[in-house]
């Protein structure tokens, strides 16, 4: 008898010629808490995702208690005792709580005796849930409570946990982790997967690293540094971002002035008389939870929404509330949106195309008398690729076959090509591995000591840290004063995250 | 048989045809599948309703005949849809051409003969009370057939598993995947419940509203059904309102024009079109429970990743 719960024995996965996971050997004991971790496209999802049934290994066993199983689909997963909280919610935004955990519980309990259970589960683990809400009323931190919950009550002996602190706040992942440790004193396995290495140092008992699909190493976290974990994941050194010494701002090159914004359909977070000033050379970085007004202010930056905006907006000393992107564009701004794909490319047009949607009115010479200039678009597509070192598998492939990292290498150098004078970027390295990530910032880094502003909106409080200037965090779609990344500290930001600086302005409005 | 009560039975058999297709394609469009062949599915089951109770005599007989031909439109659909994972838009249009073509060709030998009418059900003593008994007693089968089937949707799509599964299915597709639901195999089944509520309309059509066989019968019928599922915004007794408003406008109007009104008639053949979208998009101002109840995945073809 095997004391191990759960072994990947010798898994193979291939898709085509390409294996996505290659002689894995994994093995878990009860109580343990695991962490998985490797670049993006190391094939961690690949491995937890046969673990939880939803692919099936090309070669190679898993072995439940001892014991070699074949789980065919995540209902046998669960049925084993294996729940998994994806990175990627799978919940339904237009069902209630207790429905969306309904849908993953075997047999039909009745709804008012399932949201007691509910209601008892997310009490006892200190995971407040209102059974009866609307998920897409939620915020992220709660969605992943309804994960969770959900797998607590099917009392599993493994849960997978797909990036979980990659949304929260730092007082929601502390949370998280008291809630972790004591689910694995009750002897419940856990595999672990997260890019933030200082984490898994604190929280973990044994790692295992994976690089292009084979385990490199199995080590003790707690007896490793952050930086020779990284280097195990990488296989070199990671190159540090320089980091900058509190530069002065010059001229202002954008200014908010008390601008409102309604919400963007019903489930969106309006904006609340915000107010921000950038300077020249300067990197100003928005800090907050998602969902609590970015995209919306994203919009009202770039123009992609004027209608019902109030408030003014000044580029360049020129005002511009009521115009639209492009008219900004002219005045030397730039945009990158959060979602690359689709919003920021064209998933099905050639990167060359891709040049031309973002590029057609402000370039000398891509439109001529309406006509593309398509040799010059490749010219630039190719410049891009070389600088930023976007890795394509054919000559100006389509947008939708790059990796989400080199994709979004793509989009910011095709806006730093044109060297503007204000960037605005939305989660600039979200879901990019460490490499792409650092070479991301760095460009970030180099265009504001050239003089221009930088605009970061990101839920990545290391990568704020590691870049902003100064930090101003939103809340429920209202901003607090940016301040000197010096003067501040993440428990701070975390406070504000959480909507703490709210309360005096609700009172001023109240009176 | 007084004037009003006269009204009323023209406004239900007007009424019926459209909320059958109705409630079908309402479940169709939960699940996020957006069927456009109810048009074709119903003429095909008016077709096949009709020439089966032709030959056989019996009227029950081609009501099921009528439900299996549009249950069989529906799984062509449901095969070039799901299986072969085909634009849900392009398949929906070419299977409302198919259906009437087909339609066509099954009939030509049938047209202009006399038809063989569903009866009332003439519940003894009820449907004698003066002016009540008629109206609530004294309706075909596939009236109250209508009405159980709104009752049933409802009670189904806000009470039971099966609803909820899918709704989450219409909702996203994606995380019910993940949760291991078979989410083609929810979206047959609705598929092919959309096409036999279509299949028992065109039957109604052919063998209860006018028991005879024309080509092109349904005349526009089942884009009118289309039509009330989205501004019901999904919900099954707004389809219901909104059928028989349409029915009931539509009836008035020629009997306004029977008194010789001087409107127009094209204006007031429109009337029914503008009043119940008014009406419906009146009732549906709420835009959160709108978005809640719109599915969110309509139209969208879903390949698993395997």
């Amino acid at each position: 008898m095997s004391d191990f719960l759960l072994e990947a024995v010798h898994i193979t996965k291939k898709f085509g010629d390409f294996a996505a996971n290659d002689d894995v050997t994994l093995r878990l004991r009860p109580g343990e808490i695991h962490a998985l971790l490797g670049e993006n496209g190391a094939g961690k999802s690949t491995l937890v995702k046969m673990m939880y049934g939803a692919l099936q290994p090309t070669e190679g066993e898993l072995h439940w208690r001892g014991k070699p199983v074949r789980i065919a689909n995540p209902a046998a997963a669960r049925s084993l005792g294996i729940g998994m909280v994806f990175q990627h919610f799978s919940l339904f935004e237009a069902l209630s709580v207790t429905e969306n955990i309904a849908l993953a519980l075997p047999g039909k309990a009745g709804m008012q005796e399932l949201s007691a259970r509910i209601a008892a589960v997310s009490r006892e683990y200190g995971l407040p849930l209102e059974p009866g809400a609307l998920v897409a009323d939620l915020s992220v931190g709660q969605r992943q409570r309804i994960e969770i919950v959900r797998c607590l009550l099917q009392e599993p002996a493994l849960l997978i946990m797909d990036e979980p602190t990659a949304v929260l706040t730092p007082q929601e992942a502390d949370q998280l982790f008291v809630t972790l440790r004591r689910l694995a004193s009750e002897g419940c396995a856990i595999l672990y997967i997260s890019h933030r290495l200082e984490e898994v140092k604190t929280l973990c008992h044994e790692a295992t690293i994976l690089r292009r699909g084979k385990v490199v190493a199995t080590v003790d976290p707690r007896r490793e540094t952050a930086a020779s974990l990284a280097r195990h994941m990488v296989g070199v050194d990671v190159a540090v971002v320089s980091t900058r010494a509190g530069a002065v701002a010059g001229e202002p090159i954008l200014t908010l002035d008390h601008v409102s914004l309604p919400a963007d359909g019903p489930f969106g977070t309006a904006l609340r008389d915000v107010s921000l000033r950038i300077g020249a050379g300067e990197i100003v970085a928005i800090a907050g939870v998602a969902g609590n007004g970015q995209s919306e202010l994203f919009d009202a930056v770039s123009g992609e929404r004027v209608d019902g905006l109030t408030g003014s907006i000044t580029l360049a000393g020129q005002v511009c509330a009521g115009r639209g992107i492009k008219a900004r564009r002219a005045l030397g701004a730039a945009f990158v949106p959060e979602e690359r794909l689709g919003h920021g490319a064209v998933p099905d047009f050639p990167l060359s195309q891709n040049v031309i949607l973002t590029r057609f009115a402000v370039d000398d010479g891509m439109v001529r008398r309406g006509l593309v200039n398509l040799g010059l678009a490749g010219d630039v597509a190719g410049r891009v690729a070389g600088a930023f070192d976007v890795r394509t598998s054919s000559n100006d492939p389509e947008a939708r076959s790059l990796s989400g990292g080199n994709l979004q290498k793509f989009v910011i150098g095709r806006e730093l090509d044109r060297k503007p004078r204000l960037l605005v970027v939305n989660q600039p390295t979200w879901g990019v591995d460490a490499g792409a990530a650092a070479v991301i910032r760095q460009a970030l880094i180099d265009l504001a000591e050239g003089g221009s502003a930088v605009l970061v909106i990101s839920q990545d409080l290391d990568e704020i840290f590691a870049i902003a200037d100064r930090i101003a965090v939103i809340s429920r779609g209202e901003l607090s004063e940016a301040k000197p990344t010096a003067t501040l500290d993440r428990e701070a930001i975390g406070l504000l995250m959480a909507g703490a600086h709210e309360t005096a302005s609700h009172d001023k409005a109240a009176s | 048989m007084t004037g009003l009560e006269a009204v009323i039975l023209t406004i239900i058999t007007a009424s019926t045809p459209l909320l059958l297709a109705a409630i079908g394609e309402l479940v169709v469009e939960r699940s996020g599948v957006l069927n456009l062949g109810v048009e074709g599915m119903m003429v095909v089951g008016a077709v096949c309703g009709f020439a089966t109770a032709y030959t056989t005599g019996s009227p029950y007989l081609g009501v099921l005949a009528g439900v299996l031909a549009g249950m069989g439109m529906a799984l062509l659909f449901g095969f070039l849809t799901q299986s072969l994972a085909t634009n849900q838009v392009a398949s929906g249009l070419a299977l409302t051409l198919l259906g009437l073509g087909l339609s066509g060709v099954i009939g030509e030998s049938f047209t202009g003969l006399p038809g063989v009418k569903l009866q009332p059900l003439d519940i003894p003593v009820l449907s004698d009370i003066p002016f009540l008994g008629p109206i609530l007693f004294g309706q075909d089968v596939l009236v109250y057939t209508s009405f159980a089937l709104v009752f049933a949707v409802s009670y189904t799509m806000s009470r039971t598993r099966t609803g909820l599964v899918i709704r989450a299915v219409g909702d996203n597709h994606h995380s019910a995947h993940a949760l291991g639901y078979n989410v083609i195999a929810v979206r047959y089944g609705c598929i092919l419940f959309g096409g036999a509520c279509a299949g028992l309309a065109g039957a109604y059509l052919s063998l209860a509203y006018t028991p005879q066989w024309v080509e092109n019968m349904t005349s526009g019928r089942g884009w009118i059904a289309l039509a009330l599922v989205v501004f019901a915004t999904w919900i099954a007794r707004r389809v219901l309102i909104g059928a028989y408003l349409f029915g009931a406008v539509w009836i008035m109007g020629l009997y306004a024009q029977a008194l010789g009104i001087g409107i127009p008639s094209q204006v007031l053949s429109s009337f029914p079109y503008l009043i119940t979208i008014l009406v419906l998009v009146l009732i549906s101002r709420n835009r959160t429970l709108t978005k809640i109840n719109t599915p969110a995945c309509i139209g969208q073809t879903f390949v698993p990743d395997r």
